[in-house]
């Protein structure tokens, strides 16, 4: 009996000690899933897969970079001198255009000569550039030269100004205008919710009657539970239109109206964290400036605010990190416009709005997804840099001044 | 200027933001529940959408809601209280504990988008639930697991210790003491953890984007691998995607106040179960 009671004991610890381990096993999950998925993208061609693009054997172009192919089709670049090449226009080609080149008869039977009449195409022009399918890319011809595919490159991903993940043949997977973006919009709702979160702060803990900091925690409380999708709402129907006529805008959805309502919601972390802070600082501080003759503000902006500075940070930090990761009111109120952010009244995209935004359309395994997975890690990364950054600077040692 | 009329104008300044805090909220609120009050009724929360979302009710949401918040909470209820009891009671004070909170509380910031990419990685394509109840479900369980972890630690450590070392003077195990005398006690307090991340869990759109939600599905789910529609996403289609603006927003609001009741409703749960124990606490 008492062998079977303590095995039962021995079996109820072991299954305590594994569900300990719960959140560290996720959080391995998480990154297993998230980085294997992410770094798919630096094996995926520039192009879209299963096609290559081909020139004529004089040319002396031998690759070209995923951007000036994108360039080269919406004709931003149009002469082969720009890539190093001769001095002539380029002309574009794509699959399609070979039908009203030839009729439907002189392909013969299961378009067996296809490949042989694009090959003709590509010798008699030299300045062509073609996107052909490699069903029937004319290979090994005469005349024909494939352009070397190269894969997505560190540096088109991270140093991109263009985010056109469906642009064809090129897809654009270039993040800086969503990080940019994203910054923006976080940093602009800080510098918002800073001073009224500090202030509020202050008389929570040094003014505030008991019964009034109850309710007014309680309020904060409920602010901070209500969800981002209501505050995307409310911010949809009601800021927007605010914006849009305080600033006489033609659109109101704008990194501005994100900021705005970014700054809301990061208020009740805020608040809660650097209320905790200064509620903390030792009261033989305060007691031996009151002493000294100082006032009640004297104490609080010479003892307190500077004794509680720690967590203050703590505080603007952790706000940063849910301003950076909200993903649902700040897609439904910035307008999601993919570019580089020229000002505070346009609209932007950060990253969670991307990936929520397009997730839903990009087919899985697909470069796309594996690029919307990369910004998934990218924006893990961050949180974690920022949730550590918090823990350090909370925990250091408080100034005793004793 | 004189230190005591310095002191004045900063005191006002910060009992004027104190109440500009407080209008946000009830601005938010009031606006919510002003233009929804008139459209909940009856019909609107027991029959399906119609006429492409711009009529009828919300009903197949609100049951997705209430199958994702059990399914998420019959996952992280159990593993959370289980954690806790285990750093708390058993784990000691080694760098072990200090490393699981640390990790716990690094789940806790990761952003709910992340978790919904991750769901759709593993639950949805890897082991293939496919978009459903169990994939949305798990997803939310792992999102909501800190706060339950959280809240079961803080109930844990209100429990004085003379409690357990009269248990053990008693001669009872440390298993006995744990479920006898210490969870039975502490029970309250984990149940308003339980609360708060049901209202969480309602409320949470992003991580159920790509593991659960469904557009428009009038007919409620019949097992545990069916799509569901869910409040919050609903909210978000009818906000972003109405074709006709002036019908699809009125139900808009509604869904909104729905929403917000719950967590509400959740929250004044949570603290008025708190004040009650804490009185009960008192007493002894």
């Amino acid at each position: 009996m008492k062998k079977i009671r303590r095995f039962i004991g021995r079996f109820v610890e072991g299954m305590l000690t594994i569900s300990g381990m719960v959140t560290t096993v996720t959080i391995l999950l998480i990154v297993i899933f998230l980085f294997k998925e992410g770094a798919g993208i630096f094996k995926s061609p520039v192009i879209e897969d299963g096609y290559h693009l081909y020139v004529n054997a004089e040319n002396p172009v031998k690759s070209i970079s995923s951007y000036d192919i994108k360039q080269i089709f919406d004709v931003e670049i149009d002469n082969w001198k720009e890539l190093n090449g001769i001095n002539e226009e380029i002309m574009v080609f794509r699959f399609d255009d070979i039908f009203n080149l030839y009729a439907e008869e002189e392909f013969g039977e299961n378009y067996k000569l296809l490949p042989q009449k694009l090959a003709e195409v590509i010798q008699n022009n030299k300045n062509i550039v073609a996107y052909l399918p490699k069903q029937y890319a004319p290979k090994n011809m005469v005349g024909v030269k494939e352009i070397e595919t190269k894969n997505i490159s560190f540096f088109d991903f991270f140093g991109g100004k263009e985010w056109m993940p469906t642009s064809k043949p090129a897809a654009q997977f270039g993040v800086l205008p969503l990080i940019l973006g994203t910054i923006l919009v976080s940093l602009v709702a800080i510098l918002i919710a800073l001073p009224l979160g500090l202030g509020v702060a202050i008389y929570l803990s040094e003014l505030a009657n008991e019964k009034i900091r109850h309710y007014l925690k309680f309020t904060i409380e409920l602010l901070a539970g209500i969800p981002s999708v209501v505050y995307g709402f409310f911010g949809l129907v009601v800021l927007v239109p605010i914006v849009q006529r305080v600033f006489h805008l033609d659109v109101g959805e704008t990194a501005f109206t994100g900021s705005l309502l970014l700054a809301i919601m990061a208020l009740p972390t805020i608040i809660t964290v650097s209320e905790d802070a200064m509620k903390n600082t030792p009261k033989a501080l305060r007691e031996g400036s009151l002493a000294l003759g100082a006032t009640k503000w004297q104490t609080i902006y010479r003892v307190v605010i500077p004794s509680s500075i720690s967590g203050i940070s703590a505080a603007v930090v952790l706000g940063i990190g849910r301003a950076i990761g909200e993903t649902m009111a700040v897609l439904m109120v910035t307008g999601n416009a993919a570019i580089m952010p020229p000002t505070l009244f346009q609209p932007v995209r950060t990253i969670p709005a991307t990936i929520a935004a397009e997730l839903g359309e990009a087919p899985a395994g697909g470069t796309h997804y594996q690029a919307l997975f990369l910004l998934g890690c990218i924006l893990f990364l961050i949180t974690m840099v920022i949730s550590i950054t918090a823990e350090l600077i909370s925990k250091k040692p408080q100034n005793s001044g004793l | 200027m004189n230190k005591k009329t310095t002191q004045k104008i900063a005191f006002l300044s910060f009992r004027i933001l104190g109440i500009i805090v407080i209008a946000i909220l009830f601005w938010i609120l009031g606006f919510i529940i002003y233009n929804g009050i008139g459209v909940i009724n009856w019909n609107f929360l027991t029959t399906a959408p119609t006429d492409g979302m711009t009529a009828g009710g919300i009903f197949p949401a609100i049951v997705g809601t209430l199958c994702l918040v059990a399914g998420s909470m019959i996952i992280a209820f159990p593993l959370g209280v289980m954690s806790a009891i285990y750093t708390q009671e058993y784990a000691g004070k080694g760098w072990i504990v200090r490393f699981i909170r640390v990790m716990t509380s690094n789940l806790a910031s990761i952003p709910s988008i992340v978790f919904g990419l991750f769901g759709m990685a593993l639950f949805v394509n890897k082991l293939k639930f496919g978009d459903s109840i169990l994939a949305g479900s798990l997803t939310l369980g792992l999102l909501v697991l800190p706060l339950v972890i959280r809240t079961t630690e803080e109930a844990l450590k209100a429990i004085p210790n003379s409690f357990r070392t009269g248990s053990y003077a008693l001669g009872a195990s440390k298993l006995q003491t744990i479920r006898k005398v210490v969870l039975p006690m502490a029970m309250p307090n984990i149940f308003t953890g339980l609360i708060l991340s049901v209202g969480r869990v309602s409320g949470e759109t992003a991580p159920i984007l790509f593991t659960v939600a469904a557009y428009f599905l009038p007919k409620l789910p019949t097992s545990i691998f069916d799509q569901a529609m869910a409040l919050p996403y609903h909210l978000y289609v009818l906000a972003t995607s109405g074709t006709n603006i002036d019908k699809t927003l009125p139900i808009a609001y509604g869904t909104a106040l729905v929403l917000i009741a719950i967590v509400l409703i959740m929250n004044l749960l949570a603290a008025f179960i708190r004040k009650r124990l804490n009185k009960k606490l008192k007493s002894h």
